[in-house]
């Protein structure tokens, strides 16, 4: 009797072991990964040099002081923001129109395929290619150059990414290229998801297609639409390999980012307590969206 | 009044489509059509289309030069082995969160989902001291290691979903038949989700190509560069050999323009999963 009772007890022990068995492995990966990092780069930012100094003292917020009062930080936020924002409604437009022309009953499903594969091409290159590829496309003897010129739009040609008042709008131009597919994928998904008893009953009420869109279309999107719209948000603000391979910056501070200053004060100016307190406060931003997501995906199951 | 406005809506759908085109696949027209031109001729004024001397020159160049094959040889090993143990390791936990009720699911789960906001250059900073206390730095070790930190979360999320959608008596069957839960996972589970974990696989292999910013800190030496890194470092040694940097684009972008091409519905699987639920 007691020797079944204790193999019993034995069983639902191993029972209930084996979940944490199999995620074993990815639970001391994210601790390694994740957990200690993030509490390690939260410390640096209340310590004087660390990394180069041995010894670092704590200085409690003077390093968020520093940073929150240094020039270049604030015009950092302020390029950021312009870049983030004007990237995220150009995606959502632009993916949301290629949505919809992919969506018509005009076209056949061999048309749509390949006018799909076409559009998310973009999407499939590596931000280093991006970028120089629209290096010297924006080439003052580029291509783009050589279109509007011949076009009389401008008389003479244009370092786009050499000039402080155009860099950040040529940079701008690119992410958005470079990032509009996944909406446009995301959307059509949505699309095809929508009942179409949802349209045939906005047809009885004579509803005409805007307004079939506006009532039926936008509704039905609008779970997809926030998420798109939040995850965007985060990945442009901490995008970094295209602006640091197109204008690394520049010129002067023209297209600095929140993510180039935190790379500049760790890996050139080896500021690391100056870049860890950036990299927190750039972490808490995301963090606060990131919340919102996952509760937009939670009220979703 | 009807049939005007059709073929009004159908112009303005034919308009669409053409500036779509340009929009889109113009740049990578011009990235493969310069890579065929010698380098005098990149800005050419006119632009030429198809040069007069056309030729494989920039190609040949990248293929007999060992440092730049070696950013290929080191992309292709680094990006297939975050995969396999992206895969395992992320199956493995999926099979956890699918099968299983346990205390701290629900906390693990949203550090996962999480992840997504963290941004990679705040992990960044003491992911140096991380590597240089294993010893890890300026090897391909680096590299694995701290992809996982993207494509484990992103794998485990979706093959979870893929596993929730097959029943459980397809495993238990095999359990009652005395093969133990780690055989009901590989031999019934896995392969029966082989569709899913394509997806999963390709995903993870384009973070990892494409991957940038971790691999310019974490190697220091030519011989450990990847693609990405590889190809911008084209741009300072020698002046500007813009025909080589784009026949680079090109063999750098292949094995992910074949992926696509090939699997596309599996990509787009991959593409949607963090915005549309089903």
């Amino acid at each position: 009797m007691n020797q079944t009772a204790g193999k019993g007890k034995k069983d639902i022990l191993k029972r209930q072991a084996t979940p944490y068995v199999y995620l074993l492995p990815t639970v001391v990966l994210m601790f390694i990964l994740l957990v200690i990092p993030i509490l390690m780069v939260i410390r640096y930012s209340f310590y004087d040099n660390v990394i180069i100094n041995k010894n670092p003292v704590f200085v409690g917020l003077q390093n968020y002081k520093a940073v929150l009062s240094d020039p270049n930080f604030l015009v950092a936020i302020r390029n950021t923001l312009f870049f983030v924002i004007v990237s995220i409604i150009a995606h959502l437009i632009i993916g949301m129109v290629f949505a919809l022309v992919l969506n018509t009953r005009y076209l056949g499903d061999k048309t749509k395929g390949i006018f799909r594969v076409i559009y998310a091409l973009p999407w499939m290159f590596t931000a280093s290619v991006i970028a120089i590829l629209w290096r010297m496309m924006l080439n003052p003897n580029g291509v783009i150059n050589y279109l509007i010129t011949s076009m009389n739009l401008v008389n003479d040609n244009i370092s786009f990414l050499a000039s402080r008042d155009i860099a950040l709008k040529a940079v701008t131009l690119i992410n958005i290229w470079s990032g509009y597919p996944f909406y446009m994928i995301s959307i059509l998904a949505g699309l095809q998801g929508i009942s179409t008893d949802l349209y045939e009953a906005s047809a009885l009420d004579g509803a005409n297609a805007v307004q079939t869109y506006f009532r039926i279309t936008v509704p039905q999107l609008k779970p997809i639409l926030i998420s798109l719209l939040m995850l965007d948000f985060v990945w442009t603000l901490q995008q970094f390999a295209l602006i640091w391979m197109t204008t690394g910056g520049g010129p002067v501070n023209a297209t600095e980012t929140i993510s180039t200053y935190i790379y500049k004060q760790g890996f050139t100016k080896y500021q690391y307590s100056m870049a860890s307190t950036g990299a927190v406060i750039l972490l808490i931003v995301c963090t606060i969206i990131g919340i919102f997501y996952v509760r937009q995906q939670r009220s979703g199951d | 009044m009807i049939g005007k406005k059709k073929v009004s809506v159908q112009i303005l759908i034919v308009i669409i489509l053409i500036l779509g085109v340009i929009w889109a696949g113009f740049p990578i027209l011009w990235m493969f059509l310069n890579s065929f031109k010698p380098n005098a001729e990149i800005f050419a004024w006119p632009p030429t289309w198809i040069s007069e001397n056309f030729s494989f020159d920039a190609y040949k160049a990248i293929f007999s030069n060992p440092e730049q094959v070696r950013f290929f040889v080191n992309s292709y090993v680094i990006a297939g082995l975050v995969v396999i143990v992206t895969l395992i390791v992320g199956i493995m936990a999926s099979y956890a969160f699918s099968r299983f009720n346990f205390p701290g699911k629900g906390l693990i789960n949203t550090i996962i989902v999480s992840v997504q906001a963290v941004p990679p250059i705040t992990l960044l900073i003491p992911y140096i001291s991380l590597i240089v206390t294993l010893r890890l730095y300026n090897t391909y070790g680096a590299l694995i290691l701290t992809y996982l930190v993207f494509t484990l979360p992103y794998c485990i999320l979706m093959t979870t979903g893929y596993f929730n959608t097959l029943p459980k008596e397809l495993d238990e069957a095999v359990m009652i038949d005395g093969g133990s839960r780690w055989k009901a996972l590989w031999k019934i589970l896995v392969p029966t989700a082989i569709p899913g974990l394509v997806s999963v696989g390709m995903y993870t292999f384009m973070q990892a190509w494409n991957e940038y910013l971790f691999a310019l800190a974490l190697t220091k030496t030519n011989d450990m560069r990847t693609v990405p890194v590889g190809i911008n470092l084209l741009m300072g040694q020698h002046a500007y050999e813009w025909n080589q940097m784009m026949a680079m684009s090109v063999l750098g972008s292949l094995p992910i323009l074949v992926l696509f091409l090939f699997f596309q519905k599996y990509f787009i699987a991959g593409m949607t999963a963090g915005s549309v639920k089903n």
